[in-house]
């Protein structure tokens, strides 16, 4: 029993294996990154699509917006995952060997990455669509009165309030794409969650007992789920202190004010 | 793409509809049995992280920040794996209820617990001082008057539950996406891969999508409401300024 336990751990003593967990760990934030950052951005332009394009000559945009928020939020990522997979052309620029990986790597990470990017901007415009919702409608009389125009209004005024507003809602739904990102170990790419899956499976080499024990599972879940765990709660940690800040302020204003 | 126009593939879908709706019930089996697991995990947790103890507290907070800063898929993973290499085999749909429960009974006691906080201090008060015991406050003060707060989220929470059965792939389930992946993929009905997901996508769409209207139209409603009472105060404030 003892030794098990003792052979499990050695293998997190290997220098190449602990390199392997840490890119692995690399590329999930790598990748959850993008999908965020593309995500805002896509996302933005579908919740401005959405809440403002009334007039009847772009009404079908707005649909279109519509369709698409409530199909990706209504259905898993792991679907759009294999559909990604089977479906989406990969530019000549991804389709060959980079930051150490296979061609076949490179492809999958960048058809899995393209499922993962579309299903977060799909979450981040509903955000973004509660932060323009949270701006109070006198700011666009106001905005009108001193000659603005629509794209000047949205620009300067509205969606600088809308993401300041929402900026705690996007670092917490970091959060959810990091765990979100380990999806795309059901495809096996190269992140966290699939390395460490890979090394269980080959466990029985690595420990030197010649069998895979459940100390193996132990120790190896245990390890991604520490580095999960850091990397979140570091994240939700810079939350909460946006917030109990905001709430400090909020209530100094009221103070002030009465 | 092109699969999707073919009729070879549509009739490939139609002929085995049995196996989509067996993994379509398999999902929605899994689902219901991970929400009232979730549903009994939250109000259990939510329930001791506003008890005002501060090791119930303690326990309710290392489980929800455990649980809901690590990936529902390395838990599943992690049970599954453990409880096989260990020797006590659970089933597949077994480890899949247990651990997808455990995972959204996390944030449903997040949900509960910001609905009771949201319940002013006064009430407590008041109804400890008429004699109310701890549960009777709950069952008959707090929890009617905190469950328009906590539903509108609670239903949302079950609509990402519905759609994370999906995780029972990673361990070789047999719901709905892992049946739709396995039967594109198969020897006699690989290659019908359109026909195939949207059949399960709308699947999904059908389930969830009326959920999540339910929960926004509520939530907006919640929030119209709010705003009416809202605007009855700056009335009354601007009378005591004058």
């Amino acid at each position: 029993m003892m030794e098990e336990w003792s052979a499990s751990l050695g293998m997190l003593q290997s220098s190449a294996i602990l390199l392997y967990i840490l890119k692995g760990t690399l590329f999930t934030v790598i990748i959850s990154a993008i999908a965020v950052i593309l995500g805002v951005i896509l996302g933005s332009v579908l919740a401005l699509v959405r809440n403002y394009c009334h007039s009847p000559r772009y009404r079908i945009f707005r649909y279109a917006a519509v369709a698409y928020i409530e199909i990706f939020r209504n259905t898993p990522l792991l679907l759009w995952i294999f559909i990604c997979v089977v479906f989406c052309p990969v530019p000549d620029i991804f389709a060959h060997r980079m930051f150490g990986l296979t061609t076949v790597e490179t492809t999958l990470l960048f058809k899995a990455s393209i499922a993962l990017i579309l299903f977060t901007s799909s979450v981040i415009a509903e955000i973004v669509r509660g932060g323009l919702n949270s701006v109070a409608a006198g700011q666009f009389e106001a905005a009108a009165s001193q000659g603005f125009n629509t794209v000047q209004t949205m620009v300067y005024i509205i969606l600088p309030q809308a993401f300041r507003n929402v900026v705690p809602t996007l670092l917490s739904q970091i959060i959810t794409t990091i765990k979100d990102s380990s999806y795309l170990a059901n495809v096996a790419t190269i992140e966290l969650m699939s390395r460490v899956r890979q090394i269980l499976s080959t466990a029985n080499i690595y420990n030197g007992t010649g069998n895979i024990n459940v100390s193996d599972v132990f120790v190896l879940y245990g390890c991604a789920a520490a580095i999960y765990f850091i990397i979140n709660f570091a994240l939700s940690l810079v939350v909460r202190h946006i917030n109990a800040r905001r709430k400090a302020a909020a209530s100094a204003y009221r103070t002030a004010k009465a | 793409m092109a699969t999707l126009v073919s009729l070879e593939a549509w009739l490939k879908v139609w002929t085995y509809k049995s196996t989509f709706l067996l993994g379509f019930l398999t999902t929605l089996e899994t689902a219901l049995f991970a929400v009232l697991l979730s549903l009994c995990l939250g109000l259990l947790f939510g329930l001791m992280s506003t008890s005002g103890k501060t090791a119930l507290q303690a326990v309710a907070r290392v489980y929800v920040e455990f649980i809901q800063n690590t990936p529902l898929l390395l838990q599943i993973c992690f049970l599954y794996y453990a409880m096989s290499f260990s020797g006590h085999s659970l089933s597949i749909i077994a480890s899949g209820i247990i651990s997808i429960g455990v995972y959204h009974g996390a944030y449903m006691s997040e949900v509960i617990r910001a609905g009771i906080q949201s319940i002013p201090r006064g009430q407590f008060e008041a109804a400890h001082s008429q004699g109310f015991s701890y549960l009777a406050t709950m069952y008959y003060i707090i929890l009617p008057q905190s469950i328009k707060i906590i539903l509108p989220p609670m239903v949302n929470q079950v609509v990402n539950l519905i759609k994370n059965t999906s995780c029972l792939y990673i361990i070789g389930g047999s719901d709905l996406i892992s049946i739709t992946y396995s039967f594109v993929t198969g020897a006699n009905t690989g290659g019908a891969h359109g026909p195939a997901y949207l059949v399960s996508g709308v699947m999904f769409f059908i389930i969830c999508f009326p959920l999540s209207m339910l929960a926004s139209t509520w939530e907006n409603n919640l929030k119209k409401r709010e705003r009416l009472t809202f605007k009855k105060e700056p009335a009354v404030k601007a009378e005591d300024l004058s």
